[in-house]
């Protein structure tokens, strides 16, 4: 079988062409962002906001205005409100998170009942990706380079931040700020993954590739190139896997992101699972093995045996 | 003994002068109108019991806990100033850092440079160079490359004081870097902060390890939201002082 046709039979159609595009610049995107979020502890944070971006999404199909812009305000918002609270409160960061976006999601979904079908919730909950009109897809490759480019413009002050906070405070640099430009840039790939996958995916692209670089490298950089690598990979057998098998495109790609992350779960050199385990039997083979040490029929009589422990 | 170190060009004489700071947390006070002055070119330790406020006196200094009242100086300079300025850094407690953190003991020492350096923290030449000659000064150039968490206790904690060299900081605040230390560990950081101090640097030090401080220590402030004692190790460690100090463990909750 041919191997080529096979790739390019898809990509006739022009809507596939636009959904390959905007799942790789969703992903790319979310990707180089996921490295962050997972080393701040900001898993959470992700999912808030890509439920709270819900009432926004509505609102701008039935004002008419951009998708995009609507996310992003109903995002960045939903971050500024769980600061506030926080802010003014002894709660839980979690509980606080679980409050606000809770809040916002169930407005969102009263805005989407009580309107005529001109919205559809299912679009805007799993993604559409295979409905994008080319102006969506200006839109996401516009926003995907506007963040990854401040990303990468401030990623060692974004690094020091998640490391250290308070150095980076005591050596005059603004963690306000930078906390606030971070989520800023989490609300930005929230919209930009939202197309791709929809509300209720858009976090797995948001962790999940970071999480799978996390365990697989113990540099940073290295993580950013494997998380970006991955995911790119993921994305195009997702969206290939979607059109042959017929299955919705949001979730083959998260599946595939998914799949990648199971696998070098269990089988990564050196930390994967199978390894880990391996390395428990071959030592306790060893030990059972070991001819029993000389001293032992002495040491067991006594109280501190460390030689009849080993 | 210690006479007190020739004042740098860059630095004026006080290192830290504190007047009538006031901190207050939900009305409990932390500090109450502390008065502190220490000289540059000195290791000062801090002692206290639990909850006497060293903690609280560090995080105001750094600006990370607002004053109710008073003023604090470093180097001449509100410290919002000399933190813009690189002359201070800060080692974290060990419980205060994600040691899993995808970092290099490299990496981290280079976070010192970073308040010198350009929007993108860039690091040039002479900052690669300032890095290498801070891990040599500690001893862990050998171990640059690994992870900051495959490290031991001791060989962590001066991986920090060798982001603080590279900084080139003039006042190291430690806030019980002794903590969890074994005593062969607490000689060398000794001896590294002692070779600070003949550079010129400050350096201010809390630890519940009494018995450390005439070694370590030119001077020493006993601590209880007010400042008790302030003088050299031998005329604060005075056994009147000690129980005025730890005495009252009983009667402050
Ligand atoms: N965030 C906070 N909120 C409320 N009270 C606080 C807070 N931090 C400290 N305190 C209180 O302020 C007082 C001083 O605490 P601080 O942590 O400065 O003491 P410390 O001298 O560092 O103690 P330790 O030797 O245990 O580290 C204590 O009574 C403490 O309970
Ligand atoms: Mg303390």
């Amino acid at each position: 079988m041919d191997i080529l046709p096979w790739l390019t039979e898809p990509l006739q159609y022009g809507f596939l062409t636009r959904a390959l595009l905007v799942t790789l610049a969703a992903a790319v995107v979310s990707a180089v962002l996921s490295c962050w979020l997972i080393l701040m502890g900001w898993s959470l944070m992700g999912d808030a906001v890509s439920h709270a971006v819900l009432p926004g999404v509505a609102l701008a199909y039935i004002v008419g205005i951009p998708f995009s812009i609507g996310a992003f305000i109903f995002g960045a918002g939903a971050v500024a409100l769980i600061g506030a609270v926080r802010a003014t409160t002894k709660l839980k960061p979690d509980t606080v998170i679980g409050v606000v976006f809770t809040a916002l999601f169930a407005a969102g979904l009263a805005i989407v009942s009580s309107t005529p079908a001109q919205v559809d919730l299912m679009h805007i909950l799993f993604g559409n990706v295979l409905g994008v009109t080319s102006s969506e897809l200006w839109q996401v490759l516009i926003l995907g380079a506007v963040t990854l480019a401040v990303v990468l413009f401030k990623r060692r002050d974004l690094t020091l931040l998640a490391f250290d906070r308070t150095h980076a405070h005591v050596i005059g640099l603004n963690t306000r700020f930078l906390s606030a430009l971070l989520l800023g840039l989490l609300a930005l790939s929230v919209v930009v993954g939202l197309q791709a996958v929809g509300i209720i995916l858009v976090v797995a692209m948001l962790i999940t590739p970071g999480a799978t670089a996390f365990l697989l490298t113990r540099s940073f950089d290295h993580m950013l190139v494997l998380a970006v690598g991955i995911t790119v990979a993921a994305a195009v057998a997702g969206v290939y896997a979607s059109y042959y098998l017929d299955i919705s495109t949001g979730a083959a790609v998260v599946l595939s992101q998914s799949l990648v992350f199971t696998a070098v779960y269990l089988f990564a050199r050196p930390n994967g699972l199978l390894w880990q385990q391996r390395r428990r039997r071959i030592r306790r083979r060893r030990t059972a093995a070991a001819p029993p040490p000389p001293t032992r029929a002495a040491s067991s009589t006594t109280a501190a045996a460390p030689l009849g422990k080993s | 003994m210690s006479l007190p170190a020739p004042a740098r060009d860059s630095a004026p004489a006080a290192a830290l002068h504190v007047t009538d700071l006031t901190v207050t947390y939900n009305e409990v006070p932390a500090l109450d109108a502390v008065d502190l002055t220490l000289d540059s070119g000195l290791i000062c330790g801090l002692i206290g019991v639990n909850g006497s406020g060293k903690s609280t006196l560090f995080k105001t200094l750094m600006g990370l806990v607002e004053p109710q009242a008073g003023s604090i100086a470093l180097f001449g300079m509100p410290h919002r100033q000399a933190r813009r300025s690189g002359l201070v850094a800060y080692m974290p407690q060990a419980e205060d850092v994600d040691w899993n953190f995808p970092v290099s003991v490299n990496d981290v020492v280079a976070m010192g440079r970073y308040g010198h350096l350009g929007a993108t923290r860039r690091l040039r030449q002479a900052d690669h160079a300032a890095v290498g000659a801070a891990l040599e000064k500690v001893g862990l150039e050998s171990l640059r490359k690994r992870q900051i968490g495959e490290l031991s206790g001791g060989q962590r904690k001066r991986a920090f004081i060798a982001r603080s060299i590279a900084q080139e900081a003039q006042l190291l605040l430690l806030d019980e870097p002794f903590a969890g230390v074994d005593r062969s560990s607490e000689a060398t950081m000794t001896v590294l902060l002692k070779e600070l101090r003949d550079e010129g640097r400050s350096v201010l030090v809390s630890t519940h390890n009494l018995a450390g401080i005439p070694e370590l220590c030119d001077t020493a402030v006993l601590l209880h939201q007010r400042v008790l004692a302030h003088g050299t190790p031998a005329d604060v460690l005075t056994s009147e002082n000690l129980a005025r100090a730890f005495g009252t463990m009983g009667s402050d909750n």
